[in-house]
């Protein structure tokens, strides 16, 4: 029998995720690349992305295709292949609203949205200009600390992503979704308020039932959406399945390096322009 | 006398840096402190004495539980010894991965701070790398303090920058005056080359010795075993520096 959150395809899926969501992405091997394009295939807009806690080509190409209205991040580049050009341009005209961050922290604040708290506190990070930049970000007396003596320490928001996107080896019919050994996925799905994932394969055995995959397993409970996407995370890799296109990803690369370059490759990979004026839009789709 | 190249020097220079380190981790876009860290390693008398995490590496050896596990590591302080670098790194110790005139980027944008701001503060010994050494990358001051050098001293600040190494020297990091000091220059370089090239006044010793070159083992250890190893993540680093092809893998 199949659960009903197994949907028909990657378009269904991207349909659901509402504009103006706080959507939550990975940063290396659970890339929803495919389910990113049907994202702009469906002309979604004014996103705000939390990269966990970095990202490459996904959140570069969320920002290329003009669907992303604020980024909270604590860096986005195509690592070895250079800067993330369309990233660095939106945040230097302001085309996009950075909250700019550090690792540790938002991964705190994942596990503080996670375990259902208010705020988390976390050490270092002070005397960084990060807490300059960001309102939200406080520094607190550690209450538990020795009398008479100022324990400064950093407090952080908890995160409750709208919805968390990523890709997965593979679903079970019950909806259970393998991670391996992508654990921070488990703790980016627990925070979530809903969880959409595409997955490389439906398995008919259950994954909760081995003692092995069990652990390294999400509970369909916090599943929200999966839908089949073979080659998903291309062209970024997936291990196990397939190495990444690194060809490609020069060849963007190349092209983002100016705006006409990248409107000619977005057009050429049916990923723009938006016929849809752009920017500052609040309205919902009907899909929710 | 063996002839070498300017990364060999680095990574022998690194890894005497490590020494005594039990537990070392290396993040993105480091392959020569990554090679140092294994070499630092082999030294010690291999994996049951040091430990060592290379951000990136398939093998199971150099992994961790993760991202979240690698930073739980740092702040319980089971790690000894990271490194960072820096668009800006400035005369205090402040490092800036951020970008250039005013926030968020007003000149130049880069990537963002990363981790840099909680392991600055928690990781002992915190190796700063850049090897361009100029006076645009080593400044006076930075435009954006993604982890700041050193912090007042109610704050708890186990870990800080311990040496900032360069392509033309050393310097370690003084915690008391929170300056550099500047500590050999290597071959080919003097102190008025240093000083010429950097933006920030450093305490500079009467004499100051020409840092030591690898020796014809350590070369060998180098291009032999560590090469091997830090094919991956850097297969095209260990190719064109160090000239080793992991079998079944053509040259590019």
């Amino acid at each position: 029998m199949t659960d009903p959150k197994i949907l028909p395809d990657v378009e269904t899926l991207a349909a659901r995720i509402s504009d103006g969501a706080k959507l939550a992405i990975f940063k290396d091997n659970g890339v929803a690349m495919e389910a990113t394009r049907a994202l702009i295939r469906r002309g979604a807009r004014d996103l705000h992305i939390v990269t966990v806690p970095t990202s490459a080509f996904q959140a570069e190409l969320m920002v290329a295709a003009g669907i992303v209205g604020t980024i909270e991040t604590s860096g986005v580049t195509m690592w070895e292949l250079g800067q993330a050009s369309a990233f660095v341009r939106a945040v230097r005209t302001g085309a996009v609203r950075i909250l700019d961050s550090t690792c540790p922290a938002i991964y705190s604040q994942i596990q503080a949205g996670e375990k259902g708290i208010p705020f988390i506190p976390i050490r270092g990070l002070i005397g960084s200009d990060i807490l300059t930049v960001r309102d939200d970000y406080k520094v607190i007396d550690n209450p538990f600390g020795p009398n008479d003596e100022a324990d400064p320490i950093v407090a952080l928001p908890a995160i409750r992503p709208d919805v968390a996107l990523f890709h997965a080896p593979k679903a079970d019919r019950a909806g259970n979704v393998f991670v391996g050994g992508q654990l921070e996925l488990k703790t980016i799905a627990h925070a979530a308020l809903k969880s959409y994932v595409t997955v490389e394969e439906i398995v008919e055995d259950s994954l909760m039932e081995d003692e092995g995959s069990g652990g390294v397993t999400i509970p369909a409970m916090y599943i929200t959406g999966i839908a089949l996407a073979p080659k998903g995370a291309w062209p970024l890799p997936m291990p196990g399945y397939y190495p990444g296109d690194i060809d490609y990803l020069v060849r963007y690369c190349q092209a983002a390096r100016s705006e006409q370059g990248l409107a000619a490759w977005l057009a050429s990979e049916g990923l723009g322009p938006r016929a849809a004026p752009q920017g500052g839009s609040r309205m919902r789709t009907a899909a929710e | 006398m063996s002839d070498y190249r300017t990364e060999e020097l680095l990574i022998e220079v690194i890894a005497r840096l490590l020494d005594g380190v039990e537990n070392i981790a290396v993040g993105v876009l480091s392959p020569i402190p990554g090679s140092a860290a294994i070499l630092a390693q082999s030294r010690a008398g291999g994996p049951e004495n040091v430990r060592v995490s290379v951000i990136g590496a398939k093998l199971p050896g150099y992994r961790t539980d993760g991202g979240i596990d690698l930073f739980d590591q740092a702040a319980q302080g089971r790690l000894g010894a990271f490194f960072l670098s820096g668009g800006q790194i400035d005369g205090a110790g402040n490092i800036n991965l951020l970008g250039v005139g005013d926030y968020p980027g007003a000149e130049a944008r880069w990537s963002g701070s990363f981790g840099s701001a909680f392991l600055y503060s928690l990781v002992p010994r915190v190796i700063l790398f850049r090897e361009e050494h100029t006076p645009r990358t080593l400044v006076e001051k930075v435009d954006f303090i993604s982890a700041a050098g050193s912090n007042a001293p109610n704050v708890y600040r186990p870990g800080g920058p311990h040496a900032l190494v360069t392509n033309r020297c050393l310097f370690m990091f003084d915690k008391a005056r929170g300056r550099f000091r500047l500590e050999s220059v290597h071959p080919g370089e003097s102190v008025e080359s240093v000083r010429d090239n950097t933006g920030f006044d450093f305490e500079c010793p009467a004499e100051v010795p020409e840092t030591p070159a690898p020796d014809a083992a350590t070369l060998k250890a180098i291009r032999q075993d560590i090469a091997p190893k830090i094919a991956d993540p850097y297969p095209k680093f260990a190719a064109e520096v160090l000239g080793y092809t992991a079998p079944g893998r053509a040259a590019e």
